[in-house]
């Protein structure tokens, strides 16, 4: 009698492991193919990355707005966290108005593109009321003028298989990335404009690239150089963004 | 036979409580201790998150960098901003805890209506919902030995608040200041009149959880601390 049970009790946990390995190995693989892996999922933190991006995924549509509030609401203080680069580069060019800086697309794209200021103002521009919350805890509320990310890219023709975004900036420790439903979203913009006037230098002139559902630090200024990927790999120590390295999550939606 | 019903009527349950059903179930320990554990490091990393900037607003926005003050509800007494170079980390335990504790809860809160733990153990019974009971208790009148068994009044009120009040809002001010996910449910932040005011209750909420702790723990030390905590490792009660 106590052999049969040990003998039941053995093949039920075999079936149960192998049953569990198995889905957790097709939930890995599902969750890979529709992009629900973060580039931080190593690690004793991974595992929680992984559940929040995963969760964020599934739960926001691709047309989830980030909160607009009314011109009332806009802040009176607008804080910043650190200055505009004091390097030649960025000081010849604010010297030139911005006449000679460029915007450099590039990746998975069928056509590479230069872009001026004043050949991306010509795309329809937009304007939204949103937050800018640092993950330091302060917060104010903008109005951002800019073009929609997802026009410029569907401009120089995004290719299927691209899966990241990566921007990077004048100051070239800053650089990011974030997945192509978040490039595409509606309120990413590369933003030239902040409270009715030309987005002032210490706020990322000439452009700042803003993603309104992600933390404050995913907002990257003075963004001059765009790439598009299927792959992290090979770039930088392959996290996707300068943030994991200084330890914060790729991931800011939180 | 007849010696045993001659036994004073206080050794029966003891006993009982003894040898029989455990004091806590296994699920009831597990989940303790997980639950313990994981507050423990959100409130140590919800502290490294905080001291970069102890400063507290209410409503949508509140900002301070630099020379450049808005105005605060409140500050702690601490340095302006104080760069701390584990926030990165902090935040990562932060969340990687949040999921433990709120799978653990969940699982807990299934459990507890399923199972009739929360019937059972911690609804108060309606003739224990006195003024003067709960007074009593709250002046600390009666002997830690009655509640060996069983949960006092006071005890199942406050693991109630706890269950299915504090960790619930501590749960829904986070989620406040996530700028994703109030993308899809923006009343999470609004309910409070926004982002900043979900901070500042969430900070609050941590002081009551706080407190609620440093009461726990004296009580489990009035009543013997190792015979409690043994009890709530194995379920049994010590002899």
């Amino acid at each position: 009698m106590s052999e049969l049970i040990t003998r039941r009790k053995l093949i039920t946990t075999g079936l149960a492991t192998a049953a569990g390995l198995a889905g957790v190995t097709t939930a890995a693989k599902i969750a890979d193919r529709y992009g629900f892996i973060p580039p931080d999922h190593r690690g004793i933190f991974g595992a929680g990355e992984t559940l929040t991006y995963a969760a964020q995924r599934i739960l926001m549509s691709r047309h989830s707005m980030a909160r607009e509030f009314s011109r009332a609401e806009i802040s009176k203080v607008t804080p910043v966290n650190g200055k505009h680069p004091q390097t030649d580069a960025y000081q010849r060019l604010l010297a030139g108005g911005f006449a000679d800086w460029k915007l450099t697309i590039d990746g998975l794209v069928s056509r590479p593109t230069s872009f001026s200021l004043a050949d991306l103002k010509r795309f329809p521009a937009y304007t939204q009321i949103t937050h800018q919350a640092c993950e330091e805890g302060w917060s104010f509320i903008a109005e951002w003028k800019g073009v929609r990310l997802s026009d410029v890219l569907n401009a120089v023709g995004i290719a299927p298989q691209a899966k990241w975004v990566f921007y990077i900036s004048i100051d070239k420790d800053w650089w990011d990335s974030i997945d192509v439903p978040d490039a595409m979203h509606p309120q990413t913009f590369l933003a030239f404009g902040m409270n009715g006037q030309e987005i002032p230098l210490d706020h990322g002139a000439p452009i700042r690239l803003r993603v309104p559902r992600q933390l404050g630090y995913k907002s990257v200024k003075f963004v001059n150089h765009i790439t598009v990927t299927d792959t992290m790999k090979g770039i930088g120590d392959g996290l996707g963004s300068a943030s994991p390295a200084a330890g914060y999550s790729w991931y800011a939606g939180i | 036979m007849a010696e045993s019903i001659q036994l004073p009527a206080l050794a029966v349950p003891a006993t009982e409580g003894a040898s029989d059903a455990p004091r806590h179930s296994a699920i009831v320990r597990v989940t303790h201790w997980i639950t313990a554990v994981s507050a423990f490091a959100l409130l140590l990393s919800g502290i490294v998150i905080l001291l970069a900037h102890p400063r507290f607003y209410w409503g949508e926005t509140g900002g301070a960098s630099g020379s450049r003050v808005g105005p605060s509800l409140f500050d702690l007494p601490l340095p302006f901003v104080l760069e701390n170079p584990i926030r990165g980390p902090g935040r990562y335990l932060h969340f990687f805890s949040a999921w433990i504790c709120v799978l653990t809860g969940l699982f807990y809160v299934l459990y507890g209506f399923f199972s009739g733990h929360f019937k059972w153990n911690l609804l108060p019974a309606k003739k224990d919902l006195s003024w003067r009971l709960i007074s009593d208790h709250l002046r600390l009148r009666h002997s830690p030995a009655e509640d060996a068994h069983s949960y006092n009044v006071v005890q199942r009120l406050s693991y109630l608040v706890v269950i299915f009040v504090l960790f619930p809002l501590l749960l829904w001010t986070g989620l406040g200041m996530s700028p994703a996910v109030t993308s899809v449910f923006p009343w999470l932040a609004t309910t409070f009149g926004g982002q900043q005011s979900a901070r500042t209750i969430h900070f609050f909420l941590t002081i009551a959880v706080i407190a609620f702790v440093l009461v726990h723990l004296f009580m489990v030390y009035r009543a013997g601390f190792l015979g409690r905590v043994w009890t709530m490792i194995t379920g049994r009660t010590p002899r």
